[in-house]
């Protein structure tokens, strides 16, 4: 029997598009994933906010019919935070790119994490600057090629999660663009924590990226998350050497009812009246 | 009915007037010498059940400030010359996207750290020029703390009325300085609100471009579904390429200002009726201009002033209406000449000279009074 489809249209802004994206991006499955859990924790379209920095990830606002921001390269989080202080009642989902959320932007993401304000941050992970034409990005595996890198990265690579971790954030999980089932849940999962959420999505530029590291189409790209992402809890069992050029994937860190910021600053506000 | 006077700090007068227009939320870094407008906003925001938080940088306060202006609060954001640069990003894109906010310089002499703890007023080409590409932006110089009191009220009503980023430049001097202000109850106060769009949702565009009116900003969450871009957009919000939407998009940033000029502008004039010497000041030194030339009144020289309040945009046309039977105009400021180079393009053929101060000293009314002399001299 045929499913019934799900109505993605509902959600898309069709006059804006053809998307910008090239045939073969990790990012569509990406969005269809965000939108599809959205719908599936029920928000009213009025009352979701969707800020991106700059980068090809950093479009999906345009296309999606919610309050959406297009904000300056690495500080969406910074308008999602004074959106997020000043209507508390709204969810906000912040969109970045790895050079985006972590190069430009790193300030930014170690003070949200650390303030533990109920924002998600999706971070669109191609290991690379795919708008810029494929320079380096903080996340880029030791040894890989990119423009700025020719004969070969010699940075040590943020790990998004452990980053995120440490610096505060309460709910951390990471899956890839070939997972997007999984997307789909993690996206929800990571919108119904209270408290700083941050999902790294390990995504596939085959233009940009690829195409310099042995990967030139989408498909091989795709075969390399496959291939790479070990479940967290099958990584547990696995020698240290067995990880080796591997990540793990799954919700690696959900801390359950930390204080959170706005909760937090709407408490002292209430308490000051009362005095 | 008893007047409420106060006796207050410059920063406490841009604090407590931003507090009467209605503002809810602040977003700021600490930098000397403008600190105590976040410190005094930390608390009295908070007892009116307002938002102010410290974030990790300027950019990032602007940021925020941005965010929630979007959303619908009046947003304030106060900081000092290297702050000011890092603002720069986002000034930009408030103009861009016709965000509105409030943005205070107290200014600091010199570049990067310079003087952090005397004054200049060495921001006013920053002021307009600092971000990048074609744009226009109010900037507003008071010279009192009575003054900066009012002129805060008077930015917020501009950057909800023209959805631009304003800018206030005090100084160090004004902004520590204690003065009294005469605090106005709130009912006699012309204060312009936010407001949800008088259209329905489907009808809303967030911006508009042809009819000469600044479209209100429909704070978000409220129904009104729209997109903001730093890109330029058309009408509707989202990005075009269009090479006449581009030009319309990029004009209209200018032209909602320059042709509004005659609302925005404001300044002041003492003794210029019949002035051979006009000295055009500014801010704190405009104090002193005042004293100099009663001083060379006394001495028979007919000197007067004119104070842009409004210094940008710049108001060209009263500076050459009074340049014309001027003859001989002096621009004292305590920078290297920045205002001179507005004050020569509308000098209609009068001598301009410039008295520069940058040592971290206020200018003396002695100094400007010896220029007066000698030009009157010439
Ligand atoms: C302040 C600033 N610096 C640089 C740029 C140029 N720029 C645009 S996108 C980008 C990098 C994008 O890479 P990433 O964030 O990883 O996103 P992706 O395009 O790969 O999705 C850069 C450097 C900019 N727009 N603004
Ligand atoms: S350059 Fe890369 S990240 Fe950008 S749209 Fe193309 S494939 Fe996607």
């Amino acid at each position: 029997m045929e499913k019934t489809k799900f109505d993605y249209e509902k959600y898309l802004r069709k006059n804006t598009l053809p998307h910008i994206w090239c045939p073969g991006c990790g990012d569509g499955i990406i969005l269809k994933s965000l939108i599809r859990a959205i719908h599936k924790n029920g928000y009213a379209k009025d009352d979701v906010v969707i800020a991106s920095g700059i980068g090809c990830a950093s479009r999906l606002p345009g296309y999606v019919d919610f309050n959406t921001i297009h904000t300056t390269h690495g500080r969406a989080l910074t308008f999602s935070i004074g959106i997020k202080m000043f209507k508390p009642r709204l969810k906000v989902i912040t969109i970045s790119g790895d050079g985006d959320a972590l190069a430009i932007g790193g300030n930014h993401f170690i003070h949200a994490a650390r303030r533990n304000i109920d924002i998600t941050l999706i971070v669109f992970n191609n290991y690379t600057y795919g708008m810029t034409g494929g320079q380096a990005s903080p996340t880029q595996p030791k040894g890989s090629f990119s423009t700025t890198t020719p004969f070969g990265s010699i940075d040590q690579p943020f790990d998004v999660c452990a980053l995120a971790q440490a610096a505060g954030a309460t709910w951390v999980g990471r899956s890839t663009s070939y997972h997007a089932v999984q997307l789909e849940k993690f996206i929800s999962e990571a919108m119904n924590h209270k408290g700083f959420s941050v999902l790294d999505i390990i995504t596939n530029c085959h233009i940009s990226y690829g195409r310099r590291n042995k990967m030139k189409s989408p498909a091989e790209m795709i075969k390399y998350q496959k291939e790479r992402a070990v479940n967290v809890r099958a990584a547990e069992n696995l020698a240290p050497e067995a990880m080796e050029g591997k990540f793990k994937t799954g919700v690696l860190y959900n801390k359950k009812d930390a204080p959170e910021f706005s909760e937090e600053y709407y408490r002292v506000l209430e308490s000051v009246k009362a005095k | 009915m008893a007047q409420n006077i106060r006796l207050m700090q410059g920063n406490e007068a841009i604090a407590e007037g931003a507090l009467l227009a209605g503002c809810n939320f602040m977003a700021g870094y600490p930098i000397t010498p403008s600190s105590e407008v976040i410190e005094i906003l930390s608390s009295r925001l908070v007892r009116i059940g307002g938002v102010c938080i410290q974030m990790e940088d300027e950019i990032a306060a602007l940021g925020a400030v941005l965010g929630a202006s979007l959303a619908g609060a009046k947003a304030l954001t106060a900081s000092s010359g290297p702050g000011i640069s890092l603002k720069q990003e986002h000034i930009g894109y408030a103009s861009m996207c016709e965000i509105p906010c409030v943005i205070i310089n107290v200014m600091r002499g010199g570049p990067s750290t310079g003087l952090p703890t005397l004054p200049a007023q060495s921001d006013i080409m920053q002021a307009r020029w600092g971000t990048h590409g074609d744009h226009a932006i109010i900037a507003i110089t008071p010279s009192s703390v009575n003054e900066s009191f009012y002129e805060t009220i008077r930015a917020f009503n501009l950057a909800l009325k023209y959805r631009t980023p304003v800018m206030i430049l005090t100084d160090e001097i004004i902004g520590h300085m204690r003065e009294k202000v005469v605090i106005p109850e709130k009912k006699d106060v012309e204060i312009i609100d936010t407001a949800l769009p008088d259209i329905p949702p489907e009808e809303y565009k967030p911006y508009n471009f042809k009819s000469g009116k600044v479209t209100p900003l429909a704070p978000m969450g409220e129904g009104y579904r729209y997109h903001v871009t730093g890109l330029i957009h058309s009408e509707t919000g989202f990005p075009s390429q269009k090479i006449d939407i581009i030009q319309d998009a990029q004009k209209w940033l200018y032209d909602k200002i320059y042709k509004n000029i005659k609302d925005i502008e404001k300044f002041e004039e003492f003794l210029t009726g019949d002035a051979e010497i006009l000295v055009v000041a500014y801010g704190s030194t405009s104090r002193s201009a005042r004293q100099a030339i009663s001083m060379a009144r006394e001495d028979g020289i007919k000197a007067g002033m004119f104070r842009p309040i409004t210094i940008w945009p710049f108001p060209d046309e009263q500076v050459s209406r009074l340049a014309k039977r001027a003859k001989k105009i002096l621009v004292p400021e305590m920078n290297m000449g920045q205002v001179i180079l507005e004050v020569e393009r509308n000098a209609c053929g009068s001598y301009v000279r410039g008295l520069n101060v940058v040592n971290g000293e206020p200018i003396t009314p002695d100094m400007i009074y010896a220029s007066i002399k000698e030009i009157s001299s010439l």
